[in-house]
């Protein structure tokens, strides 16, 4: 995700609470945020409310801003904690719908059942293994972009990574599937 | 042999779920602006609860050291 840049008086007047402002940088960045969501919990409705929520928490939290900082990754990580919020709430068997539009077709190799199967390990997995995962191995993002999101170092990032897989084919290997 | 296994782990997780679309990602199909105002009208933002607590603390010292009370005045 590209950060785009502020000029910094209308971060100075965002955090001073003018609604101007944060209009502003609502229509700069709500693309980017339900962007970044979408990847997170693939799910269209849910990504554009939770890119609403995502700025609620901002606008909430305009005081505690640094206009010294970059606006971007602040509020992506805003949003990082909004799609991990959703997710721990929402029930496991409904928590990864794969409902994005998509040129990839299905992979051939493996059958439907199997395709399934492996949805659905992955789907009940801890929230917090998962978006790492995720954003890592299916969106193909940078290390130090989720880590970023996440605030957390890279190395916690790819340790989050191993252990869903680990966990993965766990969970699979009780359904009898030995990758 | 543990590390080739998790690796053919990776490689059916990618299998199973696909990337969304290359390149930007997603995108947003309609401006949520109008919503986003909706939202801030409906639900004014709440005064944080450090905001609460240094008020109780002012107020707790002003009832202890009522003689502080034109000294704070003098400082608005």
């Amino acid at each position: 995700m590209p950060v785009l840049e502020q000029p910094s008086e209308v971060l100075q007047q965002f955090r001073r609470g003018d609604l101007n402002a944060f209009e502003e940088l609502f229509r700069v960045h709500q693309g980017e945020v339900y962007g970044w969501i979408s990847r997170i919990v693939r799910d269209p409705a849910a990504a554009e409310d939770l890119t609403l929520e995502t700025f609620w928490r901002v606008h909430r939290a305009h005081a505690r801003f640094d206009p010294a900082q970059s606006f971007g990754p602040w509020v992506r990580r805003i949003a990082t904690n909004a799609a991990l919020d959703h997710l721990r709430k929402a029930r496991p068997e409904t928590s990864l719908p794969d409902n994005l539009p998509s040129p990839a077709l299905p992979d051939p190799s493996i059958s439907e059942d199997l395709r399934h199967k492996t949805a659905r390990a992955f789907g009940r997995l801890p929230p917090k293994l998962r978006i790492a995962a995720t954003l890592a191995l299916i969106e193909e993002q940078p290390y130090n972009e989720i880590a970023e999101a996440l605030g957390i170092s890279t190395g916690a990032v790819k340790l989050r990574v191993f252990r869903a897989l680990r966990l993965l084919r766990k969970a699979l290997k009780r359904q009898g599937i030995e990758p | 042999m543990k590390e080739n296994n998790l690796e053919r782990v990776e490689q059916l997780l990618k299998k199973s779920l696909r990337p969304s679309i290359a390149g930007s990602g997603p995108e947003l199909r309609r401006d949520l602006w109008p919503a986003m105002l909706k939202r801030l009208e409906a639900r004014p933002p709440a005064l944080p609860w450090f905001d609460w607590a240094l008020l109780v603390a002012v107020a707790a010292w002003l009832a202890f050291y009522p003689g502080a009370i034109p000294v704070l005045l003098y400082h608005l």
